[in-house]
């Protein structure tokens, strides 16, 4: 039993002040990916499969590596919101909240930051 | 993770059958959700037979089952005390038409709510939270000396939103309010919330919007549309949040 007010209780903590940044991301990277899914995956789907030079052609032209880098970035942002939410929506225990909200940051970031180097290294080997 | 099961104690078993009305031929089924706090047994769903061709309000308590308690008050769907689950749809049952139920009639209470007795859910969270948003005029402006003035189209901002009775049957639709409702304000009291913020009269405007600025008090909305579908006054609760929502961002831009 403890004696806690309704309004104590529903009070909390108060307002974490935040929440908009992360509601206007998810938006924004939404409608990025939009032409960057569809300009990243027509050079992508013609190296595909190709021998390495060919994907070396592909990703020398600054537009298809800058295009390439910026889809990953945003793709991977975007994941990282999203994860985020479903993360909040469906796990209860703050801990363990805590924790997976932890993994989802370092792993997008190692993810995409994997994704750069990849088409990096692609693109400056030529 | 979330509750997707109910508790061993919460688990619903068949329950009585009352007899059927002697020498009548319109007879419908309702199966209602019984819970008694002061037997140590889970709750149950009765069976009631009804002869259609009698029926008034209040039938089953007054003439078959005087046990059966739900809360009730105006009959007409304007004190919103009697929202429960009726057909698989949150709703006032005063102003549900039976006509609008196929085959028996499934009577629970709100769901995800705890139960204080049958159909009676225990909302004391829920109206701490509507208390929690300010629901009255905050100015800062000296009282004037007849009434705070408003224009005819300001005061048309708020119908849609003026109308809400607290009924909860928004809330208790609401996933996100099911999984997170310790936080998450719900469908009602964001309704109430804008109906304050979209006031020309208020002054606290800023104020209002920085207390909703969280994660999980407004930003747990996902947009499922649970709260407008089941309103049983035709109000629009997701759109009143989304308009909040859209707030939070111009004032940022």
């Amino acid at each position: 039993m403890n004696f806690r007010t309704d309004r104590q209780r529903v009070q909390g903590l108060g307002s974490a002040k935040e929440g908009t940044g992360h509601f206007w991301q998810q938006r924004v990277t939404a409608i990025a990916l939009v032409p960057l899914a569809l300009l990243f995956i027509l050079p992508y789907a013609r190296s595909l499969g190709a021998d390495f030079a060919t994907a070396q052609e592909t990703y020398a032209s600054p537009f298809n590596a800058i295009v390439a880098i910026l889809f990953i970035l945003t793709a991977f942002r975007h994941l990282q919101l999203g994860l985020q939410v479903v993360i909040e929506d469906y796990i209860q225990n703050h801990g363990t909240r805590t924790v997976c909200l932890l993994i989802n940051t370092l792993l997008t970031t190692a993810f995409a930051l994997a994704g750069v180097f990849a088409i990096a290294k692609v693109a400056f080997s030529a | 993770m979330v509750q997707l099961t109910l508790p061993k104690n919460s688990r619903v078993v068949v329950g009585k059958t009352w007899p059927k009305p002697e020498g009548a031929s319109n007879v419908r089924t309702f199966k209602i959700y019984r819970y008694n706090p002061d037997e140590s047994a889970n709750p149950r769903v009765d069976t009631y037979f009804v002869d259609m061709d009698t029926c008034g309000p209040i039938k089953i308590k007054n003439e078959i089952d005087p046990t059966l308690t739900f809360r009730r008050s105006c009959r007409e769907g304007i004190c919103g005390s009697c929202a429960m689950n009726i057909d698989g749809i949150n709703t006032l049952a005063c102003i549900y038409g039976l006509d609008e139920v196929k085959g028996e009639v499934k009577i629970y209470p709100l769901p995800h709510m705890p139960v204080v007795k049958d159909l009676i859910p225990d909302l004391t969270h829920f109206y701490a939270q509507h208390a929690s948003i300010m629901p009255w005029l905050e100015t800062a402006t000296n009282t004037p000396e007849h009434e705070w003035r408003q224009s005819i189209e300001d005061r048309k901002k708020l119908d849609g939103l003026y109308e809400c009775v607290m009924c909860a049957s928004c809330s208790t639709s609401c996933p996100s309010y099911w999984w997170n409702g310790d936080r998450y304000l719900g469908p009602a009291a964001l309704l109430h919330a804008y109906r304050w913020i979209i006031d020309s009269r208020d002054e606290a405007t800023g104020q209002r919007l920085d207390d909703l600025e969280d994660p999980f008090k407004l930003y747990r909305c996902h947009t499922i549309m649970n709260c407008t579908r089941t309103c049983p006054k035709g109000l629009n609760p997701a759109r009143a949040i989304a308009e909040v929502k859209k707030m939070m961002v111009e004032r940022r831009l």
